[in-house]
């Protein structure tokens, strides 16, 4: 076994291999497990996937959302443990990789339109 | 003055502790270290071990280094390290040293060369400020002043000047090991190392400095 074979089997025994295909632009729901007080809970935070990065281990998505009026963006790295789910609520259709435009842009112009041929 | 073992860095990447929590980590094949050598104080002035690692084809090796490896029934390999002790007594010659020394959660000195970066300027390698990139400035990168002028005459020696940077031994110290893979000769430690992906480090138990 090769170097990169080695750290690609060490990756593997922490990865999830049940992680739905999301895409940018995909609106997702996601568990987040916090200890409050010693007991732990999943709170739900759900948004517009504007970014991710595919680094194996290490894939991230960028999840904004608008919430009283204040933009909120939230990385979530993918195979944490502390990620409890992730579950697509609508697929996006968009033309960039990189949704970053959607930060200057408020209300109604900042929605992104629904596709329905891919399945949820 | 305790045995260590030698390996090489593979890579880094990152995993996930109990906690949840990422943990940065890099991956080190290290040994099996057979015993080549037990110096004494009778027949050497001190005493320690000399380990080898990382097996190579018999006609790399000289006559000599070879010569040296078959007196403890070692095959060809590359490298030859030597860990000081108080006491040798419980090691023998062809005795194995593994993995295994070491536990999930311990601290351990790693001892390699970093990086060599050739010739560097000021900014990189000493961390000089630059001058102002525009304004008519022409001084982007220069040193600035080496010193005063006709009294002292000269430059002080150990003024921090351009030249080469890295390629050179370095220790670091109290990383800690997350995990230890037997079957393999993996060790993970938690933190960087120096060198890069392939490069030679030894290491050992971290040293205690000062009072327990």
């Amino acid at each position: 076994m090769n170097a990169q074979d080695i750290i690609r089997s060490i990756e593997a025994e922490h990865m999830k291999a049940d992680l739905p295909v999301i895409h940018v632009g995909d609106r997702v729901r996601v568990g987040v497990k916090i200890q409050e007080g010693g007991k732990e809970r999943v709170q739900p935070y759900e948004g517009d996937v504007i970014a991710m990065r595919n680094t194996g281990i290490n894939r991230t998505i960028t999840v904004r959302r608008v919430f009283q009026g204040v933009g909120v963006e939230r990385v979530f790295l993918l195979h944490s443990p502390r990620i409890d789910s992730i579950k697509v609520i609508q697929r996006g259709k968009v033309r960039r990789a990189k949704l970053y435009y959607l930060r200057n842009l408020m209300g109604k112009a900042s929605r992104i339109k629904a596709r329905f041929d891919r399945s949820l | 003055m305790t045995v260590g073992i030698l390996g090489t860095k593979l890579g880094m990447t990152q995993i996930f502790d109990e906690a949840g929590r990422s943990v940065p980590i890099t991956v080190v094949q290290a040994g099996p270290c057979p015993i080549t050598q037990i110096k004494t104080p009778q027949t050497d002035g001190y005493t320690a071990i000399q380990v080898a690692y990382g097996e190579v084809r018999e006609k790399n090796l000289s006559r000599p280094e070879r010569g040296h490896l078959n007196k403890s029934q070692t095959p060809p390999m590359r490298h030859l390290r030597e860990f000081r002790l108080e006491d040798a007594s419980a090691y023998q010659l062809g005795q194995t040293i593994t993995v295994d020394i070491f536990s999930p959660g311990q601290l351990v000195d790693v001892h390699g060369t970093s990086i060599g970066r050739g010739f560097a300027g000021y900014q990189k390698r000493h961390n000089f400020k630059r001058g102002p990139m525009a304004h008519g400035s022409k001084n982007h990168r220069l040193p600035g002043s080496t010193g005063a002028g006709t009294t002292p005459g000269r430059v002080f020696p150990g003024k921090r000047m351009a030249g080469r940077m890295g390629n050179a031994a370095v220790t670091i110290r109290k990383l800690q090991v997350v995990r230890v893979d037997a079957e393999r000769n993996l060790i993970l430690i938690k933190g960087a190392l120096p060198g890069k992906p392939g490069a030679l480090v030894s290491i050992t138990p971290a040293k205690v400095v000062g009072r327990k």
